[in-house]
Protein backbone atom coordinates (compact mmCIF):
# COMPACT_ATOMS: atom_id res chain seq x y z
CA UNK A 1 0.00 0.00 0.00
CA UNK A 2 1.31 3.23 -0.68
CA UNK A 3 1.29 6.15 2.10
CA UNK A 4 1.82 9.91 1.49
CA UNK A 5 2.95 12.91 2.92
CA UNK A 6 0.95 16.52 1.88
CA UNK A 7 3.50 19.47 3.17
CA UNK A 8 1.30 22.81 3.29
CA UNK A 9 1.14 26.02 4.90
CA UNK A 10 -2.22 28.14 5.46
CA UNK A 11 -0.68 31.68 4.48
CA UNK A 12 -0.37 29.39 0.98
CA UNK A 13 -3.60 30.23 -1.05
CA UNK A 14 -3.10 27.04 -3.51
CA UNK A 15 -3.25 25.00 -0.20
CA UNK A 16 -6.62 26.85 0.64
CA UNK A 17 -7.93 26.40 -2.56
CA UNK A 18 -7.15 22.28 -1.99
CA UNK A 19 -8.67 21.57 1.14
CA UNK A 20 -11.43 19.61 0.07
CA UNK A 21 -8.84 17.74 -2.36
CA UNK A 22 -7.13 16.86 0.98
CA UNK A 23 -10.59 15.66 3.21
CA UNK A 24 -10.67 13.36 0.21
CA UNK A 25 -7.05 12.18 0.01
CA UNK A 26 -7.44 12.19 4.19
CA UNK A 27 -11.02 9.67 3.74
CA UNK A 28 -9.74 7.52 0.61
CA UNK A 29 -5.34 7.16 1.66
CA UNK A 30 -2.80 6.44 4.34
CA UNK A 31 -1.76 10.48 4.14
CA UNK A 32 0.21 12.36 7.31
CA UNK A 33 0.01 16.05 6.27
CA UNK A 34 2.77 18.47 7.83
CA UNK A 35 1.70 22.04 8.17
CA UNK A 36 4.40 24.87 8.02
CA UNK A 37 2.93 27.37 9.64
CA UNK A 38 -0.70 26.50 11.73
CA UNK A 39 -0.84 23.10 13.01
CA UNK A 40 -4.85 23.70 12.65
CA UNK A 41 -4.24 24.10 9.20
CA UNK A 42 -5.99 22.64 7.02
CA UNK A 43 -9.10 22.23 9.16
CA UNK A 44 -11.05 19.11 10.47
CA UNK A 45 -8.42 16.66 9.41
CA UNK A 46 -5.01 15.61 11.88
CA UNK A 47 -2.31 17.67 11.22
CA UNK A 48 1.07 17.29 12.26
CA UNK A 49 2.96 20.26 13.34
CA UNK A 50 5.87 20.78 11.39
CA UNK A 51 6.45 24.52 12.52
CA UNK A 52 10.06 23.85 13.40
CA UNK A 53 10.85 22.35 9.69
CA UNK A 54 12.09 19.67 10.54
CA UNK A 55 10.61 16.95 8.37
CA UNK A 56 10.29 20.09 5.32
CA UNK A 57 13.93 20.29 5.56
CA UNK A 58 14.80 16.52 5.80
CA UNK A 59 12.23 16.08 2.75
CA UNK A 60 13.85 19.22 0.71
CA UNK A 61 10.51 20.91 0.10
CA UNK A 62 11.26 23.31 -1.78
CA UNK A 63 7.34 24.81 -2.79
CA UNK A 64 3.93 24.24 -0.85
CA UNK A 65 2.11 21.96 -1.09
CA UNK A 66 3.94 19.45 -2.10
CA UNK A 67 2.37 15.45 -2.01
CA UNK A 68 5.07 12.88 -1.90
CA UNK A 69 4.14 9.05 -2.18
CA UNK A 70 6.11 6.79 -0.41
CA UNK A 71 6.34 2.90 -2.17
CA UNK A 72 7.13 0.89 1.34
CA UNK A 73 9.42 3.32 2.98
CA UNK A 74 11.15 4.68 -0.22
CA UNK A 75 9.95 8.11 -2.09
CA UNK A 76 8.13 6.93 -5.34
CA UNK A 77 6.94 10.41 -6.77
CA UNK A 78 6.16 14.00 -6.02
CA UNK A 79 4.52 17.27 -6.89
CA UNK A 80 4.54 20.41 -6.68
CA UNK A 81 2.34 22.82 -6.70
CA UNK A 82 -1.45 21.60 -7.53
CA UNK A 83 -2.03 20.07 -10.87
CA UNK A 84 -5.32 17.78 -11.29
CA UNK A 85 -3.86 15.09 -14.24
CA UNK A 86 -0.52 14.52 -12.19
CA UNK A 87 -2.50 14.40 -8.80
CA UNK A 88 -4.67 12.11 -10.15
CA UNK A 89 -1.56 9.95 -11.63
CA UNK A 90 0.09 10.04 -8.41
CA UNK A 91 -2.64 9.36 -6.08
CA UNK A 92 -4.71 6.86 -8.55
CA UNK A 93 -7.90 8.82 -7.71
CA UNK A 94 -10.69 10.74 -9.28
CA UNK A 95 -10.48 14.31 -8.14
CA UNK A 96 -12.98 15.80 -8.97
CA UNK A 97 -13.49 18.60 -11.81
CA UNK A 98 -14.39 21.14 -8.56
CA UNK A 99 -11.34 23.18 -8.64
CA UNK A 100 -9.03 24.69 -12.07
CA UNK A 101 -6.83 22.45 -13.33
CA UNK A 102 -3.45 24.03 -12.26
CA UNK A 103 -2.06 26.38 -9.94
CA UNK A 104 1.01 26.94 -9.19
CA UNK A 105 2.33 26.42 -5.22
CA UNK A 106 3.74 28.73 -2.94
CA UNK A 107 7.39 28.70 -1.55
CA UNK A 108 8.07 26.83 1.24
CA UNK A 109 8.88 28.11 4.53
CA UNK A 110 12.16 26.17 4.04
CA UNK A 111 13.07 28.74 1.62
CA UNK A 112 12.70 32.10 3.25
CA UNK A 113 15.23 34.25 3.45
CA UNK A 114 18.24 32.69 6.12
CA UNK A 115 16.08 29.97 7.03
CA UNK A 116 18.40 27.31 4.60
CA UNK A 117 21.48 27.56 6.68
CA UNK A 118 19.53 28.44 9.98
CA UNK A 119 18.08 24.78 9.23
CA UNK A 120 20.53 23.55 7.83
CA UNK A 121 22.75 24.00 11.21
CA UNK A 122 19.38 22.92 13.18
CA UNK A 123 19.09 19.78 11.32
CA UNK A 124 21.51 18.97 9.02
CA UNK A 125 25.01 17.39 8.64
CA UNK A 126 26.81 19.29 11.29
CA UNK A 127 29.94 21.28 11.08
CA UNK A 128 32.68 19.21 12.31
CA UNK A 129 35.42 21.62 12.95
CA UNK A 130 35.66 22.96 16.45
CA UNK A 131 33.50 25.64 17.80
CA UNK A 132 35.43 28.15 19.57
CA UNK A 133 33.75 29.76 22.32
CA UNK A 134 33.90 33.92 22.57
CA UNK A 135 32.76 35.25 26.09
CA UNK A 136 29.96 37.81 26.50
CA UNK A 137 32.56 40.71 26.82
CA UNK A 138 34.70 39.93 23.97
CA UNK A 139 34.13 41.58 20.65
CA UNK A 140 34.00 38.94 17.81
CA UNK A 141 35.94 40.63 15.32
CA UNK A 142 38.78 41.70 17.81
CA UNK A 143 38.39 37.83 19.10
CA UNK A 144 39.49 36.92 15.86
CA UNK A 145 42.83 39.06 16.06
CA UNK A 146 43.99 37.65 19.22
CA UNK A 147 43.82 34.21 18.14
CA UNK A 148 45.79 34.73 15.20
CA UNK A 149 43.33 33.78 12.32
CA UNK A 150 43.45 37.36 10.62
CA UNK A 151 45.71 39.07 7.83
CA UNK A 152 46.04 41.95 9.79
CA UNK A 153 42.38 43.22 8.47
CA UNK A 154 39.29 42.98 10.46
CA UNK A 155 37.89 39.70 9.44
CA UNK A 156 34.04 38.18 9.70
CA UNK A 157 33.19 36.46 12.48
CA UNK A 158 32.63 32.58 11.16
CA UNK A 159 29.78 31.74 12.87
CA UNK A 160 27.86 28.55 12.00
CA UNK A 161 25.63 29.64 10.19
CA UNK A 162 27.51 31.55 8.07
CA UNK A 163 29.65 28.51 7.26
CA UNK A 164 26.69 26.99 6.26
CA UNK A 165 25.92 29.60 4.15
CA UNK A 166 28.97 29.64 2.37
CA UNK A 167 28.37 26.36 2.00
CA UNK A 168 25.67 26.44 0.26
CA UNK A 169 27.83 27.95 -2.95
CA UNK A 170 28.97 24.42 -3.38
CA UNK A 171 27.53 21.04 -4.08
CA UNK A 172 30.51 18.97 -2.78
CA UNK A 173 30.67 17.18 0.74
CA UNK A 174 32.21 19.61 3.65
CA UNK A 175 33.85 16.66 4.72
CA UNK A 176 36.21 16.10 1.34
CA UNK A 177 39.47 16.33 1.94
CA UNK A 178 41.23 18.55 -0.68
CA UNK A 179 44.94 17.90 0.76
CA UNK A 180 46.98 19.11 3.13
CA UNK A 181 48.24 22.42 3.21
CA UNK A 182 51.65 23.88 3.74
CA UNK A 183 54.09 24.71 5.78
CA UNK A 184 52.23 22.24 8.39
CA UNK A 185 50.82 20.35 5.22
CA UNK A 186 47.35 19.99 7.78
CA UNK A 187 44.47 18.42 6.55
CA UNK A 188 41.85 20.53 4.62
CA UNK A 189 38.50 19.84 3.90
CA UNK A 190 35.83 21.71 2.27
CA UNK A 191 34.18 23.16 5.30
CA UNK A 192 37.94 24.64 6.37
CA UNK A 193 37.82 26.53 3.12
CA UNK A 194 34.43 27.70 3.39
CA UNK A 195 35.10 28.98 7.05
CA UNK A 196 37.78 30.69 5.66
CA UNK A 197 36.49 32.54 2.93
CA UNK A 198 33.55 33.28 5.24
CA UNK A 199 36.19 35.36 7.13
CA UNK A 200 37.72 36.60 3.76
CA UNK A 201 34.42 38.18 2.92
CA UNK A 202 33.47 35.96 0.00
CA UNK A 203 29.93 35.42 -1.50
CA UNK A 204 28.80 31.39 -1.74
CA UNK A 205 29.13 31.59 -4.75
CA UNK A 206 32.73 32.88 -5.07
CA UNK A 207 33.26 29.77 -2.86
CA UNK A 208 33.74 27.36 -6.20
CA UNK A 209 36.72 29.84 -7.25
CA UNK A 210 38.23 29.75 -3.94
CA UNK A 211 38.11 25.82 -3.90
CA UNK A 212 39.80 25.98 -7.14
CA UNK A 213 42.41 28.12 -6.35
CA UNK A 214 43.23 26.05 -2.91
CA UNK A 215 43.26 22.63 -5.17
CA UNK A 216 45.94 24.92 -7.63
CA UNK A 217 48.32 26.02 -4.56
CA UNK A 218 48.45 22.51 -3.61
CA UNK A 219 49.86 20.76 -7.01
CA UNK A 220 53.16 20.05 -6.63
CA UNK A 221 54.24 22.03 -9.88
CA UNK A 222 53.20 25.22 -7.85
CA UNK A 223 55.72 24.30 -4.98
CA UNK A 224 53.71 26.30 -2.07
CA UNK A 225 55.58 25.85 0.64
CA UNK A 226 58.97 26.95 -1.03
CA UNK A 227 56.86 30.23 -1.95
CA UNK A 228 56.13 31.01 1.26
CA UNK A 229 58.73 30.36 3.36
CA UNK A 230 60.91 31.89 0.44
CA UNK A 231 62.99 35.45 1.52
CA UNK A 232 62.11 36.43 -2.06
CA UNK A 233 58.69 38.80 -2.47
CA UNK A 234 56.44 36.58 -4.22
CA UNK A 235 53.21 34.98 -3.14
CA UNK A 236 50.04 33.42 -4.97
CA UNK A 237 48.32 35.28 -7.74
CA UNK A 238 44.95 34.13 -9.21
CA UNK A 239 43.79 35.04 -12.54
CA UNK A 240 40.24 34.14 -13.14
CA UNK A 241 38.90 32.69 -16.87
CA UNK A 242 36.00 31.83 -18.31
CA UNK A 243 31.68 32.45 -17.77
CA UNK A 244 32.23 32.38 -13.77
CA UNK A 245 34.40 35.64 -13.57
CA UNK A 246 31.44 37.71 -15.13
CA UNK A 247 28.61 35.45 -13.52
CA UNK A 248 30.03 36.17 -9.50
CA UNK A 249 30.90 40.07 -11.15
CA UNK A 250 34.58 40.15 -11.09
CA UNK A 251 36.68 42.72 -12.71
CA UNK A 252 39.01 42.39 -15.08
CA UNK A 253 38.22 46.20 -16.39
CA UNK A 254 39.56 49.66 -14.75
CA UNK A 255 41.26 49.09 -11.60
CA UNK A 256 41.87 45.24 -12.18
CA UNK A 257 44.22 44.81 -10.39
CA UNK A 258 43.09 47.37 -7.74
CA UNK A 259 41.07 47.67 -4.62
CA UNK A 260 37.31 47.83 -4.41
CA UNK A 261 35.59 44.55 -5.69
CA UNK A 262 34.32 42.35 -3.81
CA UNK A 263 35.19 38.76 -5.66
CA UNK A 264 38.56 40.29 -6.88
CA UNK A 265 39.27 41.11 -3.11
CA UNK A 266 37.92 38.04 -1.27
CA UNK A 267 38.78 35.42 -3.34
CA UNK A 268 42.46 36.21 -3.22
CA UNK A 269 42.32 36.57 0.59
CA UNK A 270 40.61 33.70 1.34
CA UNK A 271 43.47 31.94 -0.26
CA UNK A 272 45.94 33.40 1.90
CA UNK A 273 43.90 32.75 5.09
CA UNK A 274 43.59 28.98 4.01
CA UNK A 275 47.25 29.34 4.12
CA UNK A 276 47.83 31.58 6.85
CA UNK A 277 45.55 29.47 8.74
CA UNK A 278 45.19 25.52 7.65
CA UNK A 279 48.24 25.61 6.89
CA UNK A 280 49.62 27.67 9.64
CA UNK A 281 51.65 29.54 7.26
CA UNK A 282 52.65 33.26 8.97
CA UNK A 283 55.17 35.88 8.63
CA UNK A 284 57.56 35.73 10.73
CA UNK A 285 56.99 31.94 11.31
CA UNK A 286 57.95 29.75 8.01
CA UNK A 287 57.24 33.03 5.75
CA UNK A 288 60.70 34.68 5.77
CA UNK A 289 60.39 37.55 3.09
CA UNK A 290 62.25 40.04 3.21
CA UNK A 291 59.93 42.71 2.11
CA UNK A 292 56.80 40.91 0.64
CA UNK A 293 54.29 42.42 -1.52
CA UNK A 294 51.13 44.19 -0.83
CA UNK A 295 49.68 41.23 -3.12
CA UNK A 296 49.96 38.96 -0.20
CA UNK A 297 46.91 40.23 1.41
CA UNK A 298 45.21 39.83 -2.01
CA UNK A 299 45.69 39.08 -5.55
CA UNK A 300 43.18 38.00 -8.23
CA UNK A 301 41.65 39.44 -10.91
CA UNK A 302 39.89 38.12 -14.01
CA UNK A 303 41.28 38.26 -17.52
CA UNK A 304 38.72 40.10 -19.83
CA UNK A 305 38.04 37.85 -22.33
CA UNK A 306 35.42 40.26 -24.17
CA UNK A 307 36.44 41.11 -27.78
CA UNK A 308 40.07 40.29 -27.17
CA UNK A 309 41.53 39.26 -30.71
CA UNK A 310 43.61 36.62 -28.53
CA UNK A 311 42.72 33.30 -27.15
CA UNK A 312 42.57 33.76 -23.39
CA UNK A 313 44.94 32.31 -20.90
CA UNK A 314 43.07 29.21 -20.00
CA UNK A 315 42.46 28.59 -23.85
CA UNK A 316 46.09 28.67 -24.15
CA UNK A 317 46.70 26.23 -21.69
CA UNK A 318 44.13 23.43 -23.38
CA UNK A 319 41.07 24.77 -21.89
CA UNK A 320 37.90 25.58 -23.82
CA UNK A 321 36.36 28.90 -23.85
CA UNK A 322 33.37 27.43 -21.88
CA UNK A 323 35.17 26.53 -18.73
CA UNK A 324 36.01 28.51 -16.00
CA UNK A 325 39.20 28.33 -14.69
CA UNK A 326 42.10 29.71 -11.92
CA UNK A 327 45.59 30.32 -12.59
CA UNK A 328 48.08 30.61 -10.19
CA UNK A 329 51.22 32.40 -10.66
CA UNK A 330 53.61 33.03 -7.83
CA UNK A 331 53.81 36.62 -8.29
CA UNK A 332 55.83 40.04 -7.11
CA UNK A 333 54.15 43.47 -6.81
CA UNK A 334 53.40 44.90 -9.95
CA UNK A 335 55.56 47.34 -12.20
CA UNK A 336 53.90 49.71 -14.73
CA UNK A 337 54.78 49.87 -18.76
CA UNK A 338 54.14 53.17 -19.94
CA UNK A 339 54.57 53.79 -24.08
CA UNK A 340 51.78 56.31 -25.06
CA UNK A 341 53.84 56.55 -28.44
CA UNK A 342 54.04 53.74 -30.16
CA UNK A 343 51.40 52.35 -32.60
CA UNK A 344 53.41 50.01 -34.67
CA UNK A 345 53.43 46.27 -32.79
CA UNK A 346 57.32 46.11 -33.24
CA UNK A 347 57.93 49.59 -31.43
CA UNK A 348 55.49 48.26 -28.77
CA UNK A 349 57.14 44.82 -28.37
CA UNK A 350 60.29 47.00 -27.79
CA UNK A 351 59.26 49.02 -25.07
CA UNK A 352 57.87 45.26 -23.70
CA UNK A 353 61.15 43.92 -24.59
CA UNK A 354 63.05 46.78 -22.67
CA UNK A 355 61.05 46.82 -19.32
CA UNK A 356 60.82 43.29 -18.89
CA UNK A 357 64.85 43.31 -19.17
CA UNK A 358 64.57 44.48 -15.90
CA UNK A 359 62.72 41.61 -14.21
CA UNK A 360 64.64 40.87 -11.33
CA UNK A 361 67.69 42.19 -12.39
CA UNK A 362 68.67 43.50 -15.61
CA UNK A 363 71.90 41.18 -15.68
CA UNK A 364 70.02 37.92 -14.48
CA UNK A 365 68.09 35.23 -16.93
CA UNK A 366 66.00 32.34 -16.78
CA UNK A 367 65.47 33.10 -13.11
CA UNK A 368 61.50 34.41 -12.94
CA UNK A 369 58.69 34.17 -14.86
CA UNK A 370 56.57 37.03 -15.89
CA UNK A 371 53.23 37.67 -16.82
CA UNK A 372 52.03 40.76 -18.84
CA UNK A 373 48.75 42.29 -18.13
CA UNK A 374 48.21 44.46 -21.61
CA UNK A 375 45.75 46.77 -21.69
CA UNK A 376 43.07 47.29 -24.03
CA UNK A 377 45.03 50.03 -25.91
CA UNK A 378 48.18 48.39 -26.29
CA UNK A 379 46.47 45.31 -27.77
CA UNK A 380 44.69 47.13 -29.86
CA UNK A 381 48.07 48.06 -31.71
CA UNK A 382 48.83 44.77 -32.04
CA UNK A 383 45.09 43.53 -33.55
CA UNK A 384 45.27 46.13 -36.07
CA UNK A 385 48.58 45.13 -37.10
CA UNK A 386 47.08 41.46 -37.34
CA UNK A 387 49.60 40.18 -34.76
CA UNK A 388 48.62 37.10 -32.89
CA UNK A 389 49.10 36.20 -29.58
CA UNK A 390 51.94 34.03 -30.28
CA UNK A 391 54.11 36.40 -32.55
CA UNK A 392 54.07 39.21 -29.87
CA UNK A 393 55.50 36.20 -27.30
CA UNK A 394 57.94 35.17 -30.16
CA UNK A 395 59.06 38.91 -30.88
CA UNK A 396 59.68 39.61 -26.94
CA UNK A 397 61.72 36.37 -26.77
CA UNK A 398 63.34 37.52 -30.10
CA UNK A 399 64.34 41.01 -28.45
CA UNK A 400 65.02 39.45 -24.89
CA UNK A 401 68.15 37.17 -26.07
CA UNK A 402 70.89 38.73 -24.74
CA UNK A 403 74.51 37.96 -25.17
CA UNK A 404 76.30 36.70 -22.41
CA UNK A 405 78.78 39.61 -21.93
CA UNK A 406 76.37 42.04 -20.93
CA UNK A 407 75.50 39.92 -18.07
CA UNK A 408 78.60 38.69 -16.23
CA UNK A 409 79.39 38.89 -13.04
CA UNK A 410 81.54 42.22 -13.22
CA UNK A 411 79.35 43.26 -16.38
CA UNK A 412 78.93 47.01 -16.62
CA UNK A 413 80.73 47.73 -12.77
CA UNK A 414 77.91 45.58 -11.69
CA UNK A 415 79.13 42.38 -9.04
CA UNK A 416 75.20 40.70 -9.83
CA UNK A 417 75.31 38.43 -13.02
CA UNK A 418 75.87 35.30 -14.20
CA UNK A 419 78.47 33.18 -14.13
CA UNK A 420 81.79 34.34 -16.63
CA UNK A 421 81.98 31.22 -18.31
CA UNK A 422 78.41 31.95 -20.20
CA UNK A 423 80.25 35.01 -21.82
CA UNK A 424 80.00 34.00 -25.08
CA UNK A 425 76.43 32.68 -25.09
CA UNK A 426 73.09 34.38 -26.23
CA UNK A 427 71.11 34.01 -23.04
CA UNK A 428 67.08 34.26 -23.27
CA UNK A 429 65.71 36.18 -20.64
CA UNK A 430 62.89 34.18 -19.69
CA UNK A 431 62.72 30.23 -19.79
CA UNK A 432 60.69 28.35 -22.49
CA UNK A 433 56.69 29.02 -21.44
CA UNK A 434 57.93 31.31 -18.57
CA UNK A 435 56.61 34.50 -20.48
CA UNK A 436 52.55 34.94 -20.14
CA UNK A 437 50.11 37.31 -21.46
CA UNK A 438 46.24 38.05 -19.98
CA UNK A 439 44.38 40.93 -21.02
CA UNK A 440 42.56 43.35 -18.43
CA UNK A 441 42.24 47.03 -17.93
CA UNK A 442 40.08 50.19 -18.38
CA UNK A 443 39.51 50.93 -22.20
CA UNK A 444 41.53 54.29 -21.32
CA UNK A 445 45.47 54.11 -20.93
CA UNK A 446 48.11 53.21 -23.04
CA UNK A 447 49.27 51.63 -19.59
CA UNK A 448 50.51 47.42 -18.81
CA UNK A 449 51.72 45.81 -16.43
CA UNK A 450 54.49 43.86 -15.72
CA UNK A 451 54.23 40.83 -12.82
CA UNK A 452 57.37 39.66 -12.36
CA UNK A 453 57.75 36.10 -10.58
CA UNK A 454 59.64 34.54 -8.14
CA UNK A 455 63.75 34.06 -9.53
CA UNK A 456 62.76 30.26 -8.56
CA UNK A 457 60.17 29.16 -11.58
CA UNK A 458 59.71 26.07 -13.37
CA UNK A 459 61.15 22.73 -11.90
CA UNK A 460 63.12 24.08 -9.24
CA UNK A 461 60.58 26.25 -7.97
CA UNK A 462 57.15 27.13 -8.91
CA UNK A 463 55.46 27.26 -12.65
CA UNK A 464 51.74 28.55 -12.74
CA UNK A 465 49.12 26.09 -12.12
CA UNK A 466 46.01 26.08 -13.92
CA UNK A 467 42.73 24.49 -12.27
CA UNK A 468 38.88 24.14 -13.92
CA UNK A 469 36.63 25.05 -11.32
CA UNK A 470 33.32 23.07 -10.83
CA UNK A 471 30.64 24.27 -8.39
CA UNK B 1 24.99 34.88 25.33
CA UNK B 2 28.54 33.67 23.86
CA UNK B 3 29.26 33.42 20.46
CA UNK B 4 30.51 30.17 18.92
CA UNK B 5 33.00 30.34 15.64
CA UNK B 6 33.86 27.77 13.62
CA UNK B 7 38.22 27.28 14.18
CA UNK B 8 39.41 28.09 10.74
CA UNK B 9 42.94 26.57 11.98
CA UNK B 10 44.04 22.85 11.67
CA UNK B 11 43.29 22.47 15.27
CA UNK B 12 46.75 21.65 16.71
CA UNK B 13 46.35 24.76 19.40
CA UNK B 14 44.62 24.77 22.17
CA UNK B 15 40.55 26.37 22.05
CA UNK B 16 41.95 28.70 25.02
CA UNK B 17 44.17 31.00 24.50
CA UNK B 18 47.14 30.74 26.71
CA UNK B 19 48.84 34.08 28.55
CA UNK B 20 52.35 34.95 26.43
CA UNK B 21 54.94 33.02 28.07
CA UNK B 22 56.56 33.85 30.97
CA UNK B 23 60.59 34.71 30.61
CA UNK B 24 62.37 32.17 32.21
CA UNK B 25 65.44 34.95 32.79
CA UNK B 26 65.39 38.02 33.58
CA UNK B 27 68.67 38.57 32.56
CA UNK B 28 69.41 41.54 30.35
CA UNK B 29 65.97 42.28 29.76
CA UNK B 30 64.35 45.89 31.15
CA UNK B 31 61.58 45.59 33.49
CA UNK B 32 58.99 48.51 33.26
CA UNK B 33 57.62 49.23 36.87
CA UNK B 34 53.98 50.47 36.62
CA UNK B 35 52.54 52.65 39.13
CA UNK B 36 49.01 52.83 38.88
CA UNK B 37 48.64 55.48 41.04
CA UNK B 38 47.06 54.26 44.02
CA UNK B 39 48.19 55.40 47.62
CA UNK B 40 51.48 53.30 49.31
CA UNK B 41 52.26 51.99 45.38
CA UNK B 42 55.57 53.31 45.08
CA UNK B 43 56.69 51.75 48.19
CA UNK B 44 56.03 48.56 46.53
CA UNK B 45 57.96 49.53 43.37
CA UNK B 46 60.07 51.19 45.19
CA UNK B 47 61.22 47.66 46.94
CA UNK B 48 60.65 46.25 43.56
CA UNK B 49 63.26 48.52 41.80
CA UNK B 50 65.96 47.88 44.82
CA UNK B 51 65.51 44.08 44.50
CA UNK B 52 66.04 44.04 41.05
CA UNK B 53 68.73 46.16 41.18
CA UNK B 54 70.70 44.30 43.51
CA UNK B 55 70.71 41.80 40.72
CA UNK B 56 71.91 44.10 37.76
CA UNK B 57 68.54 44.27 36.24
CA UNK B 58 67.36 47.34 34.94
CA UNK B 59 64.48 48.93 35.41
CA UNK B 60 62.54 52.18 34.56
CA UNK B 61 58.72 53.87 36.23
CA UNK B 62 56.30 54.64 34.76
CA UNK B 63 52.82 55.82 36.75
CA UNK B 64 49.31 56.51 34.94
CA UNK B 65 47.73 59.60 35.74
CA UNK B 66 44.68 57.90 37.70
CA UNK B 67 43.83 54.18 38.69
CA UNK B 68 40.61 54.96 38.20
CA UNK B 69 40.65 54.79 34.03
CA UNK B 70 42.90 52.01 32.28
CA UNK B 71 46.60 52.98 30.89
CA UNK B 72 46.79 56.23 28.07
CA UNK B 73 47.37 54.28 25.16
CA UNK B 74 50.61 56.13 24.43
CA UNK B 75 51.48 55.44 28.37
CA UNK B 76 51.45 51.31 27.12
CA UNK B 77 52.79 51.97 23.63
CA UNK B 78 55.35 53.82 25.77
CA UNK B 79 55.89 50.73 28.13
CA UNK B 80 55.35 48.16 25.24
CA UNK B 81 58.75 50.14 22.97
CA UNK B 82 60.80 50.73 26.21
CA UNK B 83 60.09 47.03 28.57
CA UNK B 84 60.20 43.80 27.75
CA UNK B 85 58.07 42.80 30.65
CA UNK B 86 56.00 45.08 32.91
CA UNK B 87 55.11 45.08 36.91
CA UNK B 88 52.32 46.69 38.00
CA UNK B 89 51.85 48.00 41.71
CA UNK B 90 48.00 47.26 42.46
CA UNK B 91 48.66 48.35 46.52
CA UNK B 92 46.43 50.35 48.50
Amino acid sequence: MPHYVLVVKEECETCQLIIPVIRQLVENAEVEILSQDNPAFPPDVPVTDDTELARSFAYRIETVPTLIRFDSDNEAERVEGWDRKVWQGLTNMDLGDNLPAFRPGCGSRTQDPGMPEKLAVKFGKPLVSRPIEIADAEDDIESCFDRGWSDGLPVVPPTAIRVMRMLAGTRRDPAEMIGNVPPDYAPCSIEKIAINAVMAGCKPEYLPVVIAAVEAALQDEFCMHGLLATTYFSGPMIVVNGPVARAIGMNARGNALGQGNRANATIGRALQLVIRNVGGGKPGGVDRAALGNPGKYTYCFAEDETNSCWESLAVENGFSPAASTVTLFAADGMQGMVDQKSRTPESLSGSFAASLRVVSHPKLVLGADVFIVISPEHERVFRLAGWTKARFKEELHRLLMIPGEQLIRGAGGIEEGIPVSLKDKVLPKFRDGGLNVVRAGGSAGLFSAIIAGWGASGSIGSSPVTREITI
Amino acid sequence: MTTLLMDPTSEQSPARREPLPRPESLSGKTVGLLDISKPRGNIFLDRIEDLLGQQGIKTRRYTKPTFTRIAPVELKQQIATECDLVVEALAD
